[in-house]
């Protein structure tokens, strides 16, 4: 089985790693295309994930679109729009920003519903505008659970980015298609090696940032609840407030 | 001076959380709104700073209609201070009672200035500024809920079941602070209660709600007492049974008093 050991091979080469189409070049190419659909699939995603999880409506449609969207298979909506668009970028742009806005959608609404109701209630009570309970009461408690749907997101976009190179001269999928158009399985299986290390490394930086985004009165009740077992009961986490003027 | 003219609310779902209810809260008192679990009594409360709006009728604050003035600039002049204190997790002990100050536009130096002294008002050392509410027991999370209630210096503050979720001991305490706090400050309190002896305790006039929100009797706790206006406030606050219904035995030539189930309560000395 020397096939791994090819690939190696074919990583360590100097001739891979200069030059027109080279692995730093590639590699430049898809996390530039992973950050364009992010941030575009994050601008659409993002604020109606919030809207819904503020307003509590909406969620039956939330929630049946990135259902929906999810179902649908990548490459089939990747041909569609490339048959329409042509060669380029933009086809599988689109497809990936359909990709990704279910977890974004999904994070974002989770997050921001996950604020216990009656924190939100007397944040109201006390005088603070809509916008500003989103902003300092909804977004600080729920942007752990936010970031994880930014983070499922950029997972899923940077391993399903190799598709571009199915219908434009970009990213690492370059080498998955070249090598298999060419039977050369250690540059095909080099790409492979290197969309995991960069899917791996990426999940990784977000794994902390998820962390890092915990505020620090919420971690302290944490470590406390660890200390002393499960004292306190998650029930009463989101209990709505019935008395109110009802939206 | 709070006032309610033939208020009613009705909920979308139809239910009657309050009916037709006309009531004058004065100034400077503590008044306490005390009824069993839908009642009406917390959509009352909640009606004086516009977190539900009555579906029939008027509440003015001062002679001005509520529903005239914006709710939100209505709440940030009216203290709140709620069960589970309702303290904001991820913001520290002195941001949190600060939060109304600087939402008002004061600055950061003034809010955090003032926020330390009222930590000293509601009993809580100055240490704890720098804590976060989980770091803080009941009880104390209760106190910044009230020292924040009372940031912006208002003269109106609700309280609805503020001492609700701590245990008796803490409770007892708590009330003790209120009306120590409360003498010293003389705000327009409205207190909202299920417990008729702390309703007794604190309020100068209590107002006793039955089912389908309407008033059964307001009055001072000895009006009620003396004067029960129908049969379920006789039955509300025990008039007749219990530790309230007292009666004086002779013993040994000395005057005891004692409850229905012949308890001693106490001793008559004059």
């Amino acid at each position: 089985m020397n096939l791994f050991a090819d690939a190696f091979a074919w990583l360590a080469d100097p001739a891979n790693w200069s030059g027109a189409g080279s692995i730093p070049q590639r590699l430049g190419e898809h996390l530039w295309v992973s950050a364009v659909v992010l941030v575009i699939a994050a601008v659409i995603a993002l604020p109606v994930g919030a809207w819904v999880g503020h307003t509590g409506r909406g969620r039956e449609p939330a929630v049946m679109l990135s259902g929906g969207l999810r179902a649908l298979p990548t490459l089939g909506v990747l041909t569609l729009f490339g048959t329409w668009l042509g060669i380029g970028l933009q086809a599988p742009v689109i497809a990936l920003v359909i990709l990704a806005i279910p977890p974004l959608l999904a994070g974002a609404y989770a997050g921001f519903e996950s604020v216990d109701r009656r924190t939100i209630d007397a944040a109201r009570a006390m005088g603070m505008r809509e916008l500003q309970i989103v902003g300092k009461v909804e977004l600080p408690l729920g942007l752990p659970i936010v970031v994880g749907g930014i983070r499922s997101a950029t997972l899923q976009i940077i391993a399903t980015a190799t598709l571009a190179a199915y219908i434009a001269d970009e990213g690492l999928g370059r080498f998955i298609f070249s090598g298999l158009k060419t039977r050369d399985y250690a540059e095909m299986l080099g790409g492979s090696i290197l969309v995991i290390l960069l899917a791996l490394v990426v999940d990784g930086l977000f794994a902390l940032a998820q962390r890092l985004v915990v505020p620090a009165g919420v971690r302290a009740t944490r470590a406390r609840e660890l200390r002393s077992g499960p004292a306190r009961s998650r029930a009463a986490v989101g209990q709505p407030i019935t008395e109110g003027n009802q939206q | 001076m709070i006032e309610f003219r033939g208020v009613t609310k009705q909920f979308p779902d139809g239910t009657v959380a309050v009916s037709d209810v006309d009531i004058v809260i004065p100034p400077h008192e503590t008044t306490v709104l005390v009824g069993s679990s839908g009642s009406g009594k917390t959509t009352l409360l909640r009606m004086i700073n516009r977190m539900v709006d009555p579906t029939g009728g008027q509440v003015l604050i001062d002679g001005t209609d509520v529903a005239t003035v914006d709710p939100v600039k209505l709440r940030r002049g009216i203290g709140y201070v709620m069960q589970n204190s309702g303290l904001l997790p991820h913001r520290k002990v002195i941001d949190n009672v600060a939060t109304v100050p600087l939402l008002r536009g004061e600055s950061k130096r003034a809010a955090h200035a003032r926020a330390l002294e009222l930590l000293d008002t509601v009993g809580l050392d100055r240490s704890l500024a720098d804590k976060y509410p989980s770091q803080l027991s009941g009880g104390q999370q209760q106190r910044v809920g009230v020292a924040r209630g009372l940031a912006v210096d208002p003269n109106i503050l609700l309280m609805d079941e503020p001492f609700g979720a701590v245990d008796p001991i803490v409770r007892a305490e708590l009330q003790q602070e209120l009306l120590r706090l409360q003498g010293e400050l003389g705000k327009t309190v409205v207190f909202v209660t299920h417990d008729i002896d702390e309703a007794f305790l604190l309020g100068d006039q209590v107002v006793i709600m039955q089912q389908g929100g309407r008033i059964s009797q307001a009055a001072s706790p000895a009006e009620i007492l003396a004067n029960p206006a129908d049969s379920f406030v006789a039955d509300f606050v025990g008039a007749d049974r219990g530790k309230r219904a007292l009666h004086v035995r002779e013993v040994d030539g000395r005057r005891i008093v004692v409850d229905a189930d012949g308890r001693p309560a106490g001793v008559l000395t004059s």
